[in-house]
């Protein structure tokens, strides 16, 4: 791929002023991209992309405080950058963006749901409209609006948004259908104590890892997360659903209007709960209050971080 | 082979009623989009077809239990005097385990050599172990994150089941390997063995061939020791780690635990629950000074721990069964067997070190 050849070229010349570029390189399975630390030319000569490159690199960024590093983004990491930037949470001349057109990325949950055990897997290439996927039983042939990540198949933003070096034809907005907001307006229609149940449900299962905390790019308490203090020792260490539910409120709440809906949370979780509902709902509730979404203007500033006395949406005294 | 006994895919479903009437049965269901083990339900999807995310450990070493509840007693004489009432809290004890893959049991006998040792016994850990039994399912192939065979088990590794079954043609072929397993093949569903035992062989057989070949990880313990000051190595190694912690919930042989004080009112419960060592607060001192401040630090623990510190002290046996599980399920794709196998070439490249 030629445009992947040039970003490479780039980050070559970079490399000599940054402490590292992040990318991804090729991990543990054919179908796995994993983060990579580019601080060589040989490093550099393992840069993949393509529908394997899930992860959000953005999130590695605030641990490098102090160093100038260079990030490889989807557009979709890109908000995440943008974001980091308006809460002057990394600084604009610390970082350096590469960026390139992005095609989408798998969702390995819907392969799994397709293949079985993806671990199983031994070969996946993405052509055009198909993932090929081989397993010891053969080879399955999937359309891809079948495993693409829901964020992708109506993403407004397949080009990165801020970058300092851009290789490739940048791309337009999908035009597909947007699952996400389909699964808010059934959860929508349910009446309280039915929604309530469905969350109280499916968070039975979680393992209180706080791998959805520490895979935002967003999440930035990380080690002083109020989940884990120890004095004051705000949470229970109990394993109720109650506690862990709580969590995803006080995870959900935190993100509210400036989750950029990456999506890490919940690919990351181990368990599978879709989480990612939470804070779609918020973001909606967001910018039908502020008119704002996060991660997309630079300019902007993020409603948390201002105050009107009267908030134009929010009829305050109208009760 | 002469206990193996013959259990027919048909009769699955009632060996499991009878296992399930005569106690709690706890097995790989699907919720969601995962498998996680739980209470046996003809109503739930048992899933046979790949391994649980989440082994079964929570059965022996749940993910948070009440060691004890107390109460604060105001004196009648004297009220300016407090006293305390403590209840201890015995385990509810009794499961058979169904549907683990033999990586998941064989995590227990890493915990054994801690929990329930002479001159060490934790009667929480002991009681459950004792009351536990695991049926176990061979596996029919390796996934590209197992490598069970590297520390010296594999598809079939009897160790820390009780009864293993291997999948055959139209059924499983179970074989005892404990008293407790024994009795529990002694039910009416079962047949003899017969030819199947041979087709047993042979599924086991081709697991075993679809693994890489092994690595020698014993030269690991000096290996990892040597590494030990080299935080640029760990640095490098720990890089794209999130420090979340999955990779310990998940691990069938990551023992570590917390104990809190859950005060409500007048009293309270003492809890203990997992802990992990990807977590900050996990070395953090009241003082306030962390000895394991950075991710890196505490990467370093976890493959330490493994390969090097815990066989040290248990006469050389790896503290890792291989499961993958950590690899598997790793948000960022850490790879332990990465790690393990560059420090041993960093040992061999700098032996002076
Ligand atoms: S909450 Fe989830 S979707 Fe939103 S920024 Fe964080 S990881 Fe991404
Ligand atoms: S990642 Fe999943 S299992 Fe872990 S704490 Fe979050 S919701 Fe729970
Ligand atoms: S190795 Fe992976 S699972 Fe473990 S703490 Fe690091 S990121 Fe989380
Ligand atoms: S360290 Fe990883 S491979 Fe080893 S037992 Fe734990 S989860 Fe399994």
């Amino acid at each position: 791929m030629q445009s992947l050849e040039d970003i490479k070229a780039k980050i070559k010349d970079a490399l000599p002023g940054l402490d590292c570029v992040i990318g991804w390189e090729r991990g543990w399975s054919p179908l796995h991209g994993t983060p990579l630390f580019m601080r060589s030319p040989e490093d550099v000569d393992r840069l993949t992309w393509g529908p394997f490159n899930v992860g959000n690199p953005a999130t590695y960024l605030t641990g490098f405080k102090g160093k100038k590093v260079g990030v490889v983004v989807k557009g979709c990491d890109s908000r995440s950058v943008v974001q980091l930037l308006q809460e002057k949470l990394v600084k604009r001349e610390d970082v350096v963006v590469f960026g390139m057109p992005c095609e989408g990325v798998v969702d390995l949950t819907k392969v799994a749901r397709k293949v079985g055990d993806i671990a199983l897997v031994n070969a996946a290439v993405r052509a055009g409209g198909t993932l090929s996927v081989t397993t010891p039983e053969g080879m399955v042939e999937i359309p891809w609006e079948e495993v693409a990540a829901d964020k992708c198949l109506s993403c407004q933003y397949p080009n990165a948004l801020v970058s300092d070096h851009f290789a490739g034809e940048p791309l337009p907005p999908a035009m597909g259908r947007d699952p996400a907001a389909e699964q808010l307006a059934a959860l929508e229609a349910m009446a309280p104590a039915e929604l309530f149940a469905h969350w109280a449900k499916v968070m039975e299962r979680c393992i209180r890892c706080y791998a959805c905390r520490n895979a935002c790019p967003m999440c930035v308490c990380r080690d002083h997360c109020i989940a884990q203090t120890r004095d004051p020792h705000w949470l229970t260490q109990e394993d109720s659903t109650r506690e862990k539910l709580m969590f995803q409120m006080i995870h959900a709440l935190h993100l509210a209007g400036r989750c950029t809906e990456c999506g890490e949370c919940q690919r990351s979780c181990p368990v599978d709960i879709p989480i990612l509902a939470l804070r779609r709902k918020l973001n909606a509730v967001v910018k039908d209050l502020f008119d704002y979404q996060a991660g997309v203007d630079p300019q902007a500033v993020p409603p948390l971080f201002t105050f009107q006395v009267e908030e134009a949406k929010i009829n305050e005294r109208g009760w | 082979m002469e206990t193996a006994k013959f259990l027919p895919e048909s009769s699955l479903e009632a060996w499991l009623a009878e296992l399930a009437s005569s106690g709690e049965l706890i097995v790989p269901r699907r919720e969601g989009d995962a498998v996680v083990f739980g209470p046996y339900d003809p109503n739930v999807p048992l899933e046979l077809s790949r391994d649980a995310t989440a082994p079964p450990k929570s059965v022996v070493f749940p993910a948070c239990e009440e060691l004890l509840r107390y109460t604060y007693v105001k004196d009648a004489e004297d009220i300016s005097k407090t006293g305390m009432s403590v209840e201890e809290v015995t385990p509810a004890c009794g499961a058979v385990v169904f549907g683990a893959r033999p990586c998941g049991a064989r995590g227990f006998t890493v915990y054994d050599r801690v929990f329930d040792a002479e001159g060490m016994r934790d009667p929480y850990y002991a009681a459950r172990r004792a009351a536990t039994a695991f049926v176990t399912l061979a596996c029919r192939e390796a996934g590209s994150a197992c490598f069970c065979h590297w520390v010296g088990s594999g598809p079939a590794d009897p160790q820390g089941s009780d009864v293993l079954l291997t999948p055959v043609p139209g059924g499983y072929v179970a074989e005892a390997v404990t008293e407790k397993g024994a009795a529990l093949l002694a039910s009416p569903l079962m047949a003899p063995a017969g030819k199947h035992a041979g087709e047993a062989k042979a599924v086991r057989a081709k697991a075993m061939e679809s693994l890489d070949t092994a690595q020698d990880v014993s030269p690991a313990r000096e290996a990892l020791l040597a590494a030990f000051d080299d935080m640029d190595f760990w640095n490098r190694m720990s890089a794209k780690c999130i420090s979340c912690g999955a990779c310990t919930y998940l691990c069938p042989t990551c023992y570590c635990f917390n104990i809190t004080d859950e005060a409500q009112g007048n009293g309270g419960t003492r809890l203990r629950s997992w802990d992990n060592c990807m977590s900050f607060q996990f070395t953090l001192e009241a003082s306030g000074h962390n000895p394991r401040p950075t991710k890196a630090h505490r990467l370093k623990n976890r493959v330490g721990h493994k390969f090097s510190y815990y066989p040290g002290i248990h006469g050389g046996v790896v503290a890792c069964c291989g499961c993958g599980r950590c690899i598997r399920s790793c948000p960022a794709g850490v790879d332990i067997r990465e790690i393990v196998l560059a420090a041993m070439e960093r040992a061999t490249a700098k032996p002076q070190e």
